[in-house]
């Protein structure tokens, strides 16, 4: 999905370990801990040494020879993240070091940072060492939470970009920040949500205020930026913002969610997009729903794919039919990208939000079987 | 499980032991068990040679749903159609939609049935399916699902009709189901069952729901009013008129078409919008006059009683005639349209409000034919050019669509014939 990448994200302990592979040959021949396996991309070409190697720790060392800033991921089946590098400048070499159970896995470099990238297959070979069902349910949860802390940092950066240009007074900055900073909100809001006083402060729509209660966050800053455009008194509430967000980002990274509420997570979030983001009432100032839609739906996708491994073993046609209808989601949602983001929500035709709207419920009706599988025995 | 256990048997065996004569014998043994039983919650049978819930004696309430097929695959559309129909049969049956249930499935998942109907009878339950033109060639002309030279010819589009309305949104659809019951609950916990189990297959595209039948299709039910305060369908076919006039005049034959068809019919469906507040202002003398009956016994002028034949050559003091030219029923009436009729089941229906102060009202029109070019064409035509109702009425929602015949048993199901399976 075109949607905005973190310029700089948790690959931090990625990188380090060495920034020695430029432009050797793939030296290592047996095990993949023996030598890194060179990855060669330019704008046009993804070019991996090797399509194979052995399980346990997998060494890359990616070279941007192009002229677009690049990433580089490991997928599993459903596109379920491994591990990726993001902010990739031309001419740079970082390496990312990933643990690869037996399996097929695709690798991808994505020039310009979006997209599904420049695909190929890989191959790890040796002996399976099936989990128990609980070590995959754990898995689960470990899984989930490296993709909650590759957007929390993000989403603090993008906010704290955004509460900037706010208390600049640039609301034109604002205006573009505002989205993008949502996006990784919206991803990981089952997360979120687990805080009960802090979503409603920072996610929290005009209507749905309390007597008593302030309307503040997100919300509140896009009335002041679309409806009443003056947002010369919001430096306490972008402050706020700010630490609100920071408090929850906090908070997540002891916060494990179960297997049971990832699978629950990822069907409201689907709630989220039928509900709040189809209808246009969520950014009901700034029309921006399409990103909030983006993000609900990553966020969605990538629930569930942590839980692939347990899906797969229990009910593999339901993995099937997810795959298919997030994809259906995907592409039609797709229609309506533009640039780096997305079209506006009231740009969209009736026939448009119709075709949205079922691809939706084609695909919550599957998501909605998930926590029963995931919790019998 | 059954929703109200002791009722659902009940009901069956009543059913079951009043088969009678002449004309599909279960479906006139419904009508007079139901009669008898003098209640309105019993099971109507879902098996049969024809499909339920067109001469069966019309329930009190609709809900009409019209779905567009969202797969492009065929093996899901048929899947579709064998768990739509297990679901058909169920609920017909006074049962839940899924064989877990309401309340009987895990915790953690939600539940096969959406439950609003536990501790409801069967209330007269029918599904009804009706194929539309796009399920065969889609608006590109493609071939969907490989069944497009088993398209039957008299499932062409209807013609533009002078004053049509029509509006796309609310018009058409791959797949049409007509769920018609005594309770208005069960008919659209029907409708919402069978769309939750086609998600991801088929779209909702529109849906209708009515409040009072307009149509008696038994003679053992009184001729009900549309909204305009008239007696509907006096003249209707009726389950009663004799085998001879259904074949006529409401299921398909062979040779008439594909031979997936035979024993089905074709329904028509057109939302009639009555601007009923300036009908209200209209004269009692004039009403009468663009109807051509009597609006208390319904009785077509000139006549006395309800059900006495029209006297269409009649002449008063003045040498006009006692039914004008361009009554209702004049136009409508088979002695004008070559003989046509139709068997119609329409339902009034009240659509909340049009923002302009007036209710948005109407009557919700379904009918059942042979064929549609020989039988509701003709007739709409005629009416469009001259009907006076004309004034106070505007057509702005149409379907067509073919209904399979009936379901023989639980190894059959809806489409069988048409999918080859």
């Amino acid at each position: 999905m075109p949607t905005r990448r973190p310029l700089a994200i948790g690959a931090a302990a990625l990188v380090g370990l060495g920034l020695a592979a430029c432009g050797g040959e793939d030296g290592g021949s047996a095990g993949a801990a023996d030598g890194k396996i060179v990855v060669t991309a330019t704008d046009t070409e993804c070019k991996v040494a090797r399509s194979e190697a052995a399980a346990g720790t997998v060494s890359f060392a990616i070279t941007n020879s192009g002229s677009k800033i690049n990433e580089f991921y490991v997928y599993a089946p459903g596109d379920r993240v491994m591990s990726e590098v993001e902010n990739i400048g031309p001419g740079v070499t970082r390496d990312l070091k990933v643990e690869l159970p037996p399996g097929t896995y695709q690798t991808a470099c994505k020039p310009g940072m979006g997209g599904k990238g420049i695909r190929a297959a890989f191959k790890v070979t040796g002996a399976s060492k099936p989990l128990a069902d609980d070590a995959e349910l754990k898995q689960a949860t470990e899984s989930y939470q490296r993709y909650v802390e590759s957007q929390t940092e993000a989403l603090i950066a993008r906010t704290t970009e955004f509460v900037t240009a706010v208390k600049a007074g640039d609301a034109e900055k604002a205006k573009t920040l505002y989205p993008v900073a949502r996006t990784y909100w919206e991803r990981i809001e089952p997360v979120a949500e687990i805080f009960g006083e802090l979503d409603p402060a920072i996610d929290g729509r005009e209507d749905a205020v309390e007597p008593g209660q302030q309307f503040t966050g997100f919300h509140r800053i896009e009335k002041d930026l679309w409806e009443t455009r003056d947002i010369s008194q919001d430096g306490p509430v972008a402050d706020k913002l700010l630490a609100d967000v920071k408090l929850v980002v906090e908070k997540s990274k002891s916060e494990k969610l179960s297997p049971l509420q990832l699978s629950n997570g990822a069907k409201e979030l689907l709630d989220e997009v039928a509900t709040g983001k189809i209808t246009g009432e969520e950014d009901r100032y700034s029309h921006t729903d399409l990103w909030d839609f983006a993000g609900n739906l990553e966020g969605s996708k990538n629930a569930v794919a942590a839980l692939r491994p347990v899906l797969d073993e229990r009910k593999p046609d339901l993995v099937k039919t997810l795959d298919e209808k997030f994809a259906t989601a995907e592409s039609t949602l797709g229609k309506h990208a533009r640039g780096d983001g997305w079209k506006f929500h009231n740009e969209l035709s009736g026939a448009d939000l119709k075709e949205l709207s079922d691809a939706i419920n084609a695909l919550g009706e599957p998501v909605s079987q998930v926590a029963a599988v995931v919790t019998s025995k | 499980m059954d929703r109200r256990k002791v009722l659902g048997i009940g009901a069956a065996g009543t059913v079951g032991a009043v088969a009678v004569g002449a004309v599909g014998a279960r479906l006139v043994g419904t009508a007079e068990a139901s009669e008898r039983r003098s209640d309105t919650a019993a099971a109507v049978g879902f098996h049969g040679p024809h499909q339920a819930g067109i001469v069966t004696p019309a329930q009190d309430r609709l809900h009409f749903a019209a779905f567009d097929v969202t797969t492009d695959k065929r093996d899901e559309l048929v899947d579709l159609l064998r768990e739509w129909t297990a679901a058909a049969a169920r609920m017909t049956g006074g049962q839940d939609a899924g064989t877990l249930g309401s309340v009987g499935g895990f915790p953690e998942a939600p539940p096969d049935d959406t439950g609003e109907a536990q501790g409801l009878p069967a209330s007269g339950l029918t599904i009804t399916i009706g194929f539309g033109p796009g399920l065969f060639r889609d608006a590109n002309g493609k071939d969907r699902f490989g069944i497009a030279d088993r398209k039957p010819a008299a499932l062409e589009d209807l013609p533009h009709f002078p004053g049509d309305a029509i509006q796309p949104e609310i018009s058409g659809g791959d797949i049409a189901v007509q769920a018609c019951a005594n309770d208005p609950q069960v008919a659209v916990h029907a409708i919402r069952n069978l769309a939750r189990i086609g998600f991801g297959r088929v779209a909702m595209r529109w849906s209708q729901l009515g409040f009072g039948r307009t149509s008696s299709t038994s003679r053992a039910q009184a001729t009900p009013r549309n909204l305009m305060g008239f007696k509907d369908g006096t003249r209707n076919v009726k389950a009663e008129d004799g085998a001879d006039v259904l074949r006529d005049h409401v299921w398909a034959q062979p040779g008439d078409g594909p031979e997936w068809m035979v024993g089905g019919s074709y329904v028509v469906t057109r939302r009639i919008r009555m601007v009923i507040e300036t009908w209200d202002r209209t004269s009692l003398g004039e009403q009468e006059a663009i109807f051509g009956r009597d609006k208390g016994e319904g009785a077509p002028l000139g006549a006395k009683k309800e059900f006495d034949e029209i006297d269409f050559a009649a002449r008063n003091g003045d040498g006009d005639p006692v039914v004008p030219e361009t009554a209702h029923v004049r136009l409508a009436h088979p002695d004008f349209n070559n003989g046509a009729k139709l068997l119609r089941r329409g339902y009034n229906f009240v659509d909340g409000t049009d923002g302009l102060g007036r209710l948005n009202a109407g009557l919700f029109f379904i009918a059942y034919q042979r064929d549609p070019r020989k039988q509701f064409v003709p007739v709409q035509l005629n009416l469009a050019r001259r009907d006076r109702l004309n004034e106070y009425i505007k057509h702005t929602s149409s379907g067509l669509f073919a209904c399979p015949p009936g379901v023989s048993g639980p190894d059959d199901f809806w489409g069988r014939g048409l999918f080859g399976a």
